[in-house]
């Protein structure tokens, strides 16, 4: 499992890898935000947890068609399906190395990002957190919507629409801990529904992944 | 004892045969191409299939590799016997041939990856980019790769496609010697490998074009 991990990760990072298409995209628009929107500093402090969370949101929906796309089309993802490592095991991992190529420099970039947009002081630790329970979850469903749109030619805009409406949830509680967080608000409850949603992603997808996997492989 | 995987394919312990396929029906896309097959295979022996293209090949292979539930019959093998070699490689480009070998060195549980260049003839290669490779020598690294699973039972599909003859030669060589130490293979191809050891079985009598029993939904997947 950790000869895959170092796999998919060596790979992103390498020639036509993906790597930085995601923070590339963040940090474009939180960049063109702020001049579409007008230096209205209120304004763009108001919208800064909202364009931030979608933008993550966005970026993380980037790269998610290759995860098995380009395993399937070389053949591996045959081959992993008869090798020693379940299939649970081979989606858990590739869901984990996804993150760690996109969730993960994304939160990282996260609070550079909030200052371009204004963000008010309390809410970057907040912004922070909330990207660290919730970006997890955007790989791990983004890693089923793929497992289920694998055997389709081009099936990009397919995973979009799948994987968009289960991340809604994810989206609407990630902003409102930053919102509250900014604006100095209780934030409990919508953070603890956050982690919620995401361990419970991480618990069952894998499954649900690797089930849909075996159909698409026949 | 069995285990099943599917639910007719089941995991044995003990059996004397490396894989038996018992009244084997295989299907494609809900219909069933290969029907009734039966064989069994022990250590030391090779099985070659031999049938038109579309006879149901690939499928059997496929079916026998776990990658698809059997239409009907049962399989029955040991965990972990078979190592399976499509038509692709399962190469990374932007690997090169020691990475992409070590790489299934590693999901196979093992680090010695030396033999199989040696094997295979891969060491004027080993710090080339898999991408850079030409087809023959993409196959010659994809056929190594069965030699780090250490698995007992080869699927080959096509193994010799786009090798010239001296690599056929090799390969040959390399498979005879897998099969004096115990191992097994069936192979779909159009190649004779003279394998002394080796059974050929004309898929043509099993040939069916019916619609398999609860495949109609199946069809559509």
């Amino acid at each position: 499992m950790r000869a895959l991990l170092l796999r998919d990760l060596r790979l992103a990072i390498r020639s036509g890898g993906g790597f930085g298409l995601g923070l590339a995209f963040f940090l474009i628009l939180a960049v063109l935000v702020p001049l579409g929107v007008g230096a209205d500093g209120r304004i763009l402090g108001r919208i800064a947890p909202g364009i931030l969370w979608v933008g993550a949101l966005l970026a993380c929906l980037l790269s998610l068609d290759r995860m098995f796309a380009l395993d399937q089309e070389d053949g591996s993802l045959d081959l992993l399906a008869t090798s020693p490592i379940p299939l649970e095991g081979v989606v858990a991992v590739k869901a984990a190395a996804h993150w760690l190529v996109t969730g993960l420099p994304l939160t990282l970039l996260a609070p550079g990002l909030g200052v371009l947009l204004n963000l008010a002081p309390p809410a970057y630790g907040w912004l922070v957190l909330s990207l660290l329970i919730g970006t997890p979850t955007l790989s791990m469903v983004g890693a089923f919507g793929a497992s289920l749109t694998v055997g389709i030619k081009r099936g990009g805009l397919l995973l979009s629409l799948l994987v968009l409406p289960l991340y809604m949830p994810t989206l609407i509680f990630g902003a409102e801990v930053v919102r509250r967080g900014a604006e100095g608000m209780a934030l409990a409850t919508p953070l603890a529904l956050l982690a919620a949603i995401s361990l419970g992603a991480a618990a069952l997808l894998p499954f649900a992944a690797a089930a849909a996997l075996r159909v698409n492989l026949r | 004892m069995t285990i099943p995987l599917f639910h007719h394919v089941h995991i044995g312990y003990g059996c004397p045969m490396l894989i038996e396929a018992r009244n084997l029906d295989v299907a494609r896309g809900g219909v069933t191409v290969l029907g009734g097959l039966t064989f069994a295979l022990a250590a030391g022996k090779a099985l070659i299939l031999r049938g038109p293209n579309g006879a149901g090949k690939t499928t059997l292979l496929r079916t026998l590799a776990g990658l698809q539930p059997p239409a009907a019959g049962d399989v029955m093998m040991a965990p972990d016997t078979v190592a399976y070699a499509a038509h692709a490689d399962g190469l990374k480009s932007s690997l090169t041939v020691a990475e992409n070998l070590a790489f299934w060195a590693a999901i196979f549980g093992s680090r010695d990856t030396d033999h199989a260049v040696q094997e295979m003839d891969l060491a004027p290669l080993i710090r080339r980019r898999a991408g850079e490779l030409s087809a023959g020598q993409k196959r010659r690294l994809g056929l190594a790769r069965l030699l780090v699973t250490g698995r007992p039972v080869w699927l080959l599909d096509e193994p010799t496609v786009s090798l010239d003859s001296a690599s056929v030669t090799l390969f040959a060589g390399v498979l005879r010697q897998h099969l004096a130490t115990g191992g097994a293979a069936i192979i779909a191809t159009h190649v004779d490998l003279a394998l002394p050891e080796a059974r050929v079985l004309d898929l043509d009598p099993y040939r069916m074009r019916t619609l398999a029993q609860d495949g109609f939904d199946e069809a559509f997947l």
